[in-house]
């Protein structure tokens, strides 16, 4: 299975390609003033670091169907674990570099990918997880429930995305009622694969540092040492 | 950057469109696509055109074509949308193939597909041509924020060694009998990209430490002396140039 995400050239026309480029501008450089805010002095080291984990995870495969296999897009993902602003910033450089060195993603619609996945995509996928983020901090089960929400909209919202700029300024003579529906109905099964994935590993880094968890921060009780578990320890060192 | 770090899509040659400065092709591949994309879908002949340019500027860049069109099938995702268009478009239907199709969404099925097409050999050139540090050079002259090319330096320094422990980790559940085939058998997958993000944050704080420690201020330095100069921007921009005038020439005749 492909992704069908990535825009190719020619698909809307030069006027709306190129205002969707000033919009993607603008918004990354929002997004980058206020990475900086939430990483301080370490923002290129830690920023790069997640770039190349988005990067690198967009390279596994996981499983579908026998014969059939996909990889995350992660906008949910990195929103839940490093907050909106780094992880947009991250999947806006995964998306310049893959279409610069990679050819994955035309260069004149360079804009709408990173309107669609890097802005719309991990904010619809923070607003959603920090929407829930009372079920989110109840327990486990309600971890994974808000993490899949998260990415299923995430994913259904970036494709809609696609036909809004479609629907601006397509250059092909399709009906919007049929791209609507291509590509809404494939990005909500895509997004259901996304869904679980994104819960299965939100769920393994909570389990062992729920601390780097951008979503669950300032919600962590510091440890408590309870009395009976420390002389129980005494006890067997005896 | 130290040598080594070449991505899978470049062709080490020495040729006039390896020696321009990166900013200067990737200028003139954006406009170069920009004029494709302008160009109305209806002149069939102008299409070739762009492709003869392309052919030129591949012949002097001794890149084989046949190396192209292998990775020229990465933008198959929208075929799909092309294919179905001539089968869902509106009337008037004509018959093709014996097969009864839209005749506009025929014609937008081949605007997709021969703009899409052009436009991933173009970024397909680009790449080919052109060395990581090169391109970052390139985006920081372009006057790209400093904190956008300081975090993709970094990224493509570290993306090689975060794919090969997500390789390591791969292999290792292998070895242990894990044979996942259908959605539902992705847990022990997707825990293993837990734990590879938790590496890759500290191994982030590591590498902060280290860079302090080294005398990090916040800002790259820039390694290179070379200036761009005004010829390197003309030879870069004449096909562009050539493109414009095809553009045009479509224009008039559609």
């Amino acid at each position: 299975m492909i992704v069908a995400m990535h825009m190719s050239d020619g698909l809307v026309n030069v006027p709306t390609a190129l205002a969707f480029g000033v919009v993607a501008a603008l918004a990354l450089a929002v997004a980058l003033t206020r990475a900086r805010a939430d990483l301080d002095d370490r923002t290129a080291p830690m920023a790069g670091l997640v770039t190349a984990f988005v990067f690198a995870v967009q390279m596994i495969n996981f499983p579908i169907l026998p014969g059939a296999s996909g990889h995350l897009l992660g906008g949910a993902l990195v929103a839940i674990l490093v907050g909106p602003w780094v992880g947009s910033v991250a999947i806006a450089i995964v998306l310049i570099v893959q279409s610069l060195l990679f050819a994955d993603g035309g260069i004149t619609a360079l804009g709408m990918n990173i309107v669609n996945m890097a802005v719309l995509g991990v904010f619809i996928g923070y607003l959603v997880a920090r929407g829930l983020r009372g079920l989110a901090v109840r327990g486990r089960g309600g971890l994974l429930a808000t993490a899949f929400l998260a990415a299923f909209a995430s994913t259904v919202v970036a494709s809609l995305g696609f036909v809004a700029e479609y629907a601006i300024g397509g250059a092909a003579g399709a009906p919007l009622g049929t791209v609507f529906g291509l590509m809404v109905g494939l990005h909500a099964l895509i997004g259901i694969g996304e869904g679980i994935i994104t819960a299965a590993t939100v769920g393994a880094v909570a389990a062992v540092r729920p601390d780097l968890v951008y979503l669950l921060r300032g919600t962590q009780r510091p440890p408590v040492l309870k009395p009976g578990a420390g002389s129980a320890a005494e006890g067997s060192a005896r | 950057m130290g040598a080594g770090h070449a991505h899978p899509l470049y062709l080490p040659r020495t040729s006039a469109v390896h020696g321009l400065p990166a900013e200067v092709k990737v200028v003139a591949a954006f406009l170069g696509v920009v004029c494709v994309v302008a160009t109305p879908r209806e002149a069939f002949a102008v299409f070739g055109g762009y492709l003869l340019l392309l052919a030129l500027i591949w012949s002097i860049a001794r890149i084989p074509p046949g190396w192209l069109s292998r990775r020229a099938l990465i933008e198959t995702p929208f075929v799909v949308l092309a294919v179905l268009l001539p089968i869902t478009g509106p009337d008037p239907r004509i018959d093709w193939l014996g097969l009864s199709v839209s005749e506009p969404g025929l014609l937008g099925a081949w605007n997709i597909l021969v703009k899409g097409t052009l436009g991933v050999l173009t970024s397909l050139t680009l790449a080919a041509t052109t060395p990581l540090p090169e391109l970052l050079l390139g985006l920081q002259r372009l006057r790209a924020p400093a904190l956008v090319t300081t975090i993709a330096t970094l990224m493509l320094r570290y993306v090689d060694v975060i794919v090969a422990e997500a390789r390591r980790m791969r292999l290792a559940r292998i070895a242990r009998g894990h044979d996942p085939r259908f959605l539902w058998q992705v847990g022990a997958t997707a825990r293993g990209v837990g734990s590879l993000f938790i590496r890759s944050y500290e191994r982030g704080e590591r590498v902060h430490l280290a860079m302090l420690s080294r005398g990090w201020t916040g800002e790259l330095p820039q390694l290179a002396e070379r200036v761009t100069t005004r010829r390197d921007w003309l030879r870069g921009l004449a096909p562009v140039a050539v493109a414009a005038a095809l553009a045009c020439t479509g224009w008039v005749i559609a």
